[in-house]
């Protein structure tokens, strides 16, 4: 395992893709690796794209990875695609949309399962981001699998979240729900070249402009003119990250620099805002109650006997006993001091 | 590890575009509850290796149906082999004449599914491919 980790964080690709088989499917591989890897890992830039199924996330992967090799900078990529629920298989297709990107070395393209996760991503997405992160890419791009209005772990594993739009989804009431759209450090309105794209640009930046504190009011021009983007100066008025709108047409790299450069302006801010840190804590504080809820739970299954629980189970189920007086019953037993060694 | 699935990479290489069988066996392998990672059409052989690579599977699947087969995978099994993948089983399916199939058996190929080969088999050679090796 050491010299797995070791090879892959010399750039091994034998060794990074066996690396993710391991962390993927053992929870004790896993801790193995993000310990040793753990304080290599903040220099990645991690990316999600996230949008609904159809909406062109992988071609936009694709466009978006040609883009940022062409700026120089190694590229990892997990596309996260649904696992059926009734046999556990799953069909992972986002490589179909990737075959630009075959043959360049500067590139890892690594697809995985959901396993059952309902958030948009697997439970082991955040650790093989690690494993990728470690590696030495510049950027890791992760794919969500299509995502619907809630599916929105991916805001606590990037830092730059990108929603992706089409043309034809709905209307202006669909823009200012709550969930996904929520999420965006950058909306992506792709398909641009399909008829009604204007329409959803427009929705999009109403739905911003209707954020009281959103300040867009304020910098009105700036969101309505995209062309702004490539002024470096622009991208950072001093009242916060202003959300902006960017039309691509993926399979023709349309718009293409424009959504890269954007993608920097955000890193920047977030790295002179002091927001990266702040988004660090928030993240490194759901991951750490996740594992500790993960954790606590494996002690219980240790501490009390799957028969004892059952038997608590049967007891709620038939009124004996209520469910608050069985958790501090379970809870007084996972804590008791002999246990806990 | 008991619940690690079965990887598989089903890969289309060379220059036919007929995919239809290909997606059958790979809807097949996920209704099996395999993991299949699908490459789409006209892949080199490099593209197949390096996927195969990428996505660390536990067994290939390639769907030639333009009679390129012995050009084309003497050419992936040596590339995996270059990339330490030679324990990797590889099943072949399409247009294969018979004659070529002990040819094929000899570079390497765990397996050769044509047409009317049922799912049931090819499900049971995979595993057994997988599992006993």
């Amino acid at each position: 395992m050491d010299e797995l980790i070791a090879k892959a964080q010399a750039g091994n690709r034998r060794a990074i893709a066996r690396l993710i088989t391991r962390v993927e499917n053992d929870e004790e591989a896993a801790k193995t690796a993000v310990t040793t890897l753990y304080s290599q890992t903040g220099q990645s830039h991690i990316v999600g794209i996230t949008g609904s199924p159809g909406s062109g996330k992988s071609t936009l992967v694709n466009a978006l990875a040609k883009e940022l090799r062409r700026r120089d900078l190694q590229v990892g990529i997990v596309a996260v695609d649904p696992s059926s629920p009734f046999t556990g298989g799953a069909l992972l297709g986002d490589r179909v949309r990737m075959q630009d990107l075959a043959g360049d070395k500067g590139i890892f393209i690594r697809s995985l399962a959901s396993r059952g996760s309902l958030g948009g991503l697997s439970r082991a997405t955040s650790a093989v981001v690690k494993v990728l992160a470690g590696s030495g890419f510049d950027v890791v791009l992760v794919e969500t699998v299509g995502a619907g209005q809630a599916e929105v772990d991916i805001a606590n594993t990037a830092h730059t979240t990108l929603v992706i739009e089409a043309p034809g989804m709905g209307d202006d009431i669909q823009s200012i729900k709550a969930g996904i759209l929520e999420i965006a450090d950058i909306l992506v309105v792709n398909k641009g070249d399909r008829p009604g794209s204007n329409r959803t640009v427009r929705s999009l930046q109403t739905m911003l402009h209707l954020n009281p504190e959103g300040g867009t009011m304020r910098h009105h021009g700036r969101v309505m003119q995209m062309a702004k983007n490539d002024d470096p100066a622009y991208e950072l008025p001093e009242d916060g990250w202003q959300v902006p709108v960017q039309r691509t047409v993926a399979t023709e790299g349309d718009g293409l620099p424009e959504l890269v450069d954007a993608i920097q302006s955000h890193w920047r801010y977030l790295q002179e805002s002091g927001e990266w840190l702040e988004r660090e804590k928030e993240r490194s504080r759901q991951e750490i109650e996740h594992l500790l809820k993960a954790r606590f739970m494996s002690h219980l299954q240790k501490a009390v006997a799957a028969s004892e629980q059952e038997a608590m189970v049967t007891a709620v189920a038939e009124r004996e006993l209520d469910p608050y007086t069985a958790v501090d019953q379970l809870f007084a037993r996972a804590t008791l001091p002999e246990v806990m060694d | 590890m008991s619940d690690r699935k079965i990887r598989v990479l089903v890969a289309k290489p060379g220059l036919d575009g007929h995919d239809r069988g290909a997606k059958v066996i790979a809807r097949m392998l996920r209704d099996a509850g395999m993991e299949v990672v699908y490459t789409g059409l006209r892949q080199t052989p490099q593209m197949v290796a390096e996927a195969a690579l990428q996505e660390d599977v536990d067994v290939v699947g390639l769907s030639i149906l333009s009679g390129a087969h012995m050009a084309l995978v003497p050419r992936i099994m040596e590339l995996m082999k270059e990339n330490d993948m030679e324990d990797v089983p590889v099943f072949l399916g399409g247009i294969i004449p018979d004659d070529d199939v002990p040819g094929l058996k000899e570079l390497g190929v765990t397996g050769v599914f044509g047409p009317g080969a049922h799912s049931a088999d090819i499900v049971a050679a995979i595993e057994e491919a997988v599992t006993g090796g």
